[in-house]
């Protein structure tokens, strides 16, 4: 072989640069992760103190970080979080799992069918302009329970980006990995399992994380009737009550949560996503 | 790898695209003997990269036969494989992954596609890259793996879509004596297309040129010359000057025909 340019292979000499770089890199995203939190937690403070500082606001002191962080231990030990995220966590599976199974293969119909697309385009976005809260009078008559109501809002809250993610990312497929794997002998199958898959998988996940985002914001107000168990029926328990401490302590349940399940499917994307940039 | 080539016969061959009118060649004749290096050469829209397509099986012809061996090709197959422009690699996939996944298609076992896989890599002497993914490698490398997918089906037939055009020169001219010689090593045929005079002279063992509207064969030159083939070799220096000419003749091919419609 002659001399020519060549991109030389990773090798371990600088293993301990590398490490520095990881930590010091580490280092600055815990610092940010920790600084935000620490701002957002001053503003809620700094919200409440100026709110209280007129004495007939006083029964507002029960919303302070303070209350809040004091209640979450009781909440823990009575089961009331266990059970919200057990009973919450279900129906979001639920919902997510439906919304990926009709989701992605619609998607894939979308991107790979001009005609299916043109044909679906009107209904699909005048379905998606509708507010998938504005299901729940219609769910409650069609399902038997509240149960599969909620799961059915969350799912049409989430089929939306799941299915438009998926179609965005067969549009962006090179159609020349089609002819390279039609010239190696693939078949229709090898297409969808080697070819349309692998290169969509960073679309999909990113569908199912604006998806997940969206759900998790449905489900709350979607709990507020006809359940007793859940983040949403929690929550209303709480304001009924009176126990405004455990009101918030629940919200700040609900956004951990939510963060939890969104670094989640971000460390999904980061694993399974090939795009170099 | 055991790889033998074909004995190549097209007869006839004429395409027509559907949404367009007009015939992009007609009634195109060709062969090509066992183990022969086949240079294609024409200048841009002359059909000659959609006579390729059609050999390869990713085009139908309009009319006319192809035969490897006496067999008709209909459609493409593991014994007649293309190599194109860009490399095409699958971009979540490693260099080893890349060059096996054609055997994946088929019914082979996880040690023969390994074993041929690392046998494929070796001769593209990329053994260092084999677990690297494809977007860490430069632009001949890319080609390099190209190369290796395709030998690893062990074709009769290597199809070449001016497959080094895009990458600079010093790669280029070392993956054209690369490709010359495993070709020539291993025995299978190659068709290039190419518009290329140096690459057809230092690649083939011999060169037809393709002109006119629609196409046709025009002229055909051997290039019999010795292994490996240097650019600064007088012999070289001839066959590519007699080449040229043959190329511009063709070139003005077209110019009786282009006269009479401007007249």
């Amino acid at each position: 072989m002659t001399s020519q340019q060549v991109a030389m292979p990773r090798v371990s000499g600088g293993i301990y640069a590398n490490m520095c770089d990881v930590l010091q890199s580490s280092g600055t995203k815990v610092l940010h992760f920790v600084v935000g939190l620490v701002a957002l937690l001053a503003l809620w403070w700094l919200a409440i103190f100026l709110v209280t500082l007129d004495p007939s606001n006083s029964q507002f002191k029960d919303f302070a970080p303070r209350a809040a962080f004091e209640a979450l231990p009781a909440l823990w030990q009575d089961g009331i979080i266990p059970d919200a995220i057990s009973s919450s966590g279900f129906r979001l599976g639920m919902g997510m799992f439906l919304a990926i199974v009709i989701g992605v293969p619609i998607g894939i119909m979308m991107g790979r069918s001009l005609w299916f697309q043109q044909l679906t385009n009107a209904p699909f976005q005048f379905l998606r302009m509708i507010s998938p809260l504005s299901w729940e009078p219609i769910a409650v008559v069609v399902f038997a329970g509240w149960e599969e109501a909620i799961i059915f809002l969350i799912a049409v809250a989430a089929v939306w980006p799941v299915a438009f993610s998926t179609a965005a990312g067969l549009a962006k497929i090179d159609p020349s990995w089609f002819k390279v794997a039609r010239n190696l002998g693939a078949k229709p199958w090898h297409m969808v399992t080697r070819i349309i898959l692998p290169a969509i998988t960073f679309d999909v996940l990113t569908g199912i994380r604006l998806a997940l985002g969206v759900a998790w914001i449905v489900i709350i107000p979607a709990e507020f009737l006809g359940v007793t168990s859940g983040f949403g029926y929690a929550i209303q328990d709480s304001r009924e009550s009176l126990e405004y401490s455990s009101l918030m302590a629940l919200l700040v349940v609900i956004g951990a949560v939510g963060f939890v399940l969104d670094s989640a499917i971000v460390m999904l994307i980061k694993r399974y996503s090939w795009h170099r940039g | 790898m055991a790889i033998r080539g074909t004995n190549i016969k097209i007869e006839g061959l004429t395409h027509r695209y559907r949404s367009r009118s007009g015939v992009t060649f007609n009634r195109v004749d060709l062969e090509s003997p066992q183990g022969e290096a086949l240079a294609i050469i024409g200048r841009s829209g002359c059909g000659k990269s959609t006579l390729l397509h059609i050999v390869a099986g990713l085009l139908k012809a309009s009319e006319g036969s192809i035969k490897l061996d006496g067999n008709p090709i209909d459609g493409p197959s593991p014994k007649w494989v293309m190599m194109f422009q860009a490399p095409h690699l699958f971009p979540w996939m490693t260099v080893k992954q890349n060059v096996g996944v054609g055997l994946t298609f088929g019914n082979w076992s996880r040690a023969t596609i390994d074993s041929r896989v690392d046998e494929a890599i070796r001769l593209v002497e990329l053994q260092d890259f084999a677990q690297s993914n494809v977007q860490d490698l430069s632009g001949g490398q890319q080609q390099r793996v190209a190369l290796a997918r395709s030998l690893v089906m062990e074709p009769e037939l290597l199809l070449l879509d001016e497959p080094f055009s895009a990458l600079d020169a010093f790669t280029r001219s070392s993956l054209q004596h690369d490709v010359r010689a495993i070709a020539k090593r291993l025995g299978f045929n190659i068709i290039l297309v190419t518009h290329d005079i140096d690459e057809a002279v230092i690649m083939a063992d011999r060169a037809v040129i393709m002109a006119g509207s629609p196409g046709n064969i025009v002229h055909e030159l051997d290039v019999d010359l010795p292994d490996p083939r240097d650019r600064g070799d007088p012999q070289v220096q001839k066959l590519r000057a007699e080449l040229m000419d043959s190329f511009q003749e063709a070139a003005n091919y077209n110019k009786p025909k282009a006269a009479a419609l401007a007249g």
